[in-house]
């Protein structure tokens, strides 16, 4: 299973090509939703990167509580450590 | 009150340019888009000829949730869009505060939906299809995409019309400024051109084997044509009501005075004498001028045996044997669903410039062709009004007549 920083280095490289936003404004307290410039429809696509990179498929309530890249790590090494 | 309509930008991608400039080049020279394919052998083509453009590299001008729901349509629109708005001096700005509709032509989405599908039965889940692929699917797509990115406020709708398509959504557009419901209407056609787009087309065996010459392959109007070439691209044509044009010191590149149209309502694929005679006709009816006014026919021609006979016949029944005549299909191949927009740029370009492109490849007539005037190589001629004449499968037929715009 992927450490911390691992899950880091992962998601900065997926997120930042899929969304076209450079890997420095990818910040651990930075908001995820502004910095990816995210639309109702851009979640599909996170969901689909996720499920490409990470090998799991977050729903909706699990984003209920994702405001910044630290509440995403977070998000990410529990499904990872339940899956 | 009617209004004049004009033509105040153009713009165009395709297999012999992929700008205005290079297209001229190549209809001033007779040069041929059309190559061997090898991929399309693989895939079980019989014919594996055709026009090529390469898919644009978009990132540069548009942002990622611009691009995501583009396939080939519309990127290639975007293309030409993009050099019609540029030459008819329009931007984004003036498009938003300035009602301006779109009726762009395109009648398929193969490539986008084979791939969707592909993803949906690898991953068998389609939440994880991903959100671009609806608006890459449907066959408005070029419509959506550019209506989005333009900010365009007025009418929105897409014609599909088979290979008439362009040339009906330039006759369309152009009654709906006619009748002053619109200002200005982009128009167009676009042609995906990708492996999956025409393998079912490929399957009636209506394109050429003569796949050891590809340049020499489409050959329309010429007694040795063994069927058409597919192509692809887009063509964009901006019209606008004359008092449009004039109040914003806009470019003019013609003024669209004649649209004829017609269903044959016969074979779903076969040509028909009566159709196509009906179109041509109705054109010079609502353009109010005589055949003899006409100093050069664009044909829709494609290089199948029955359908230049056929179209050589009206054409000879009523223009008689001395306006010239080409089909630009000989350099192009056949671009389906933006062939009616294209031819509609290329002869525009011929106006301009003072010569008429060759028909190429036309080396010996047969007993239709011997009897028109088919230009087989480039000349120098004053166009002062022209026909363009597009038909498709089903039946459906658009004939467009425009002339120099004189105030």
């Amino acid at each position: 299973m992927m450490n911390r920083s691992e899950i880091i280095a992962t998601t900065k490289r997926f997120l930042s090509e899929e969304f076209e936003v450079d890997q420095d404004a990818i910040e651990p307290g930075n908001n995820l939703k502004e910095t990816l410039d995210l639309d109702s429809l851009d979640y599909v696509d996170l969901v689909v990167v996720i499920d490409d990179n990470l090998g799991f498929k977050p729903t909706a309530d699990d984003f209920k509580n994702v405001e910044t890249f630290n509440d995403f790590y977070d998000l990410v090494e529990k499904k990872l450590a339940n899956s | 009150m009617e209004h004049r309509v004009v033509i105040t930008g153009i713009g165009i991608y395709s297999c012999i340019g992929e700008n205005l400039g290079e297209v001229l080049d190549s209809l001033n020279t007779g040069k041929s888009g059309i190559i061997y394919d090898e991929p399309r052998k693989e895939f079980g083509y019989r014919s594996c000829l055709t026009g090529m453009v390469k898919d644009p590299d978009l990132k540069q001008f548009l942002s990622r949730r611009d691009r995501i729901g583009m396939h080939q349509p519309a990127m290639f629109a975007y293309m030409s869009t993009k050099e019609a708005l540029e030459n008819s001096n329009l931007d984004i700005d003036f498009l938003d505060k300035n009602e301006t509709g779109i009726i762009f032509g395109n009648d398929s989405t193969a490539g986008a939906v084979i791939e969707t599908i592909d993803k949906a039965r690898a991953k068998k889940d389609n939440t994880l299809i991903g959100s671009g692929d609806i608006f890459q699917n449907m066959n408005c797509t070029v419509n959506m995409n550019l209506s989005t990115i333009y900010k365009l406020k007025g009418i929105n709708i897409s014609m599909s019309a088979a290979c008439a398509s362009g040339s009906h959504s330039i006759g369309m557009g152009y009654l709906m400024i006619k009748q002053g419901l619109q200002e200005r209407v982009i128009c167009g056609g676009a042609q995906e051109i990708n492996v999956y787009a025409m393998g079912s087309f490929d399957g009636l065996g209506a394109f050429s084997i003569r796949q050891d010459q590809p340049t020499k392959a489409s050959r329309p109007f010429d007694r040795d044509r063994d069927g058409l070439v597919p192509s692809g691209g887009s063509a964009t044509v901006i019209i606008e009501s004359l008092e449009s044009a004039l109040k914003r010191n806009a470019p003019i590149y013609g003024e669209i005075i004649g649209y004829g149209f017609s269903s044959n309502g016969d074979h779903i694929s076969n040509p028909n004498f009566d159709g196509q005679y009906r179109s041509l006709t109705m054109s010079l009816k609502n353009a109010g001028i005589n055949p003899n006014q006409i100093d050069y026919i664009n044909a829709h021609a494609t290089s199948t045996p029955i359908g230049d006979a056929t179209e050589a016949q009206v054409l000879f029944d009523v223009f008689g044997s001395t306006i010239p005549v080409s089909s630009t299909k000989g350099m192009t191949g056949h671009e389906c669903w933006m062939a009616g927009a294209s031819e509609i740029v290329y002869t525009l370009l011929m106006m301009q410039n003072d010569f008429i492109a060759p028909n190429i490849n036309f080396e010996n007539p047969d007993e239709d062709s011997k009897k028109i005037n088919v230009v087989p190589t480039r000349i120098e001629k004053n166009i002062d009004c022209f026909l363009s004449n597009s038909f498709g499968f089903g039946g459906t037929n658009s004939s467009l007549i425009i002339k120099k715009f004189v105030k």
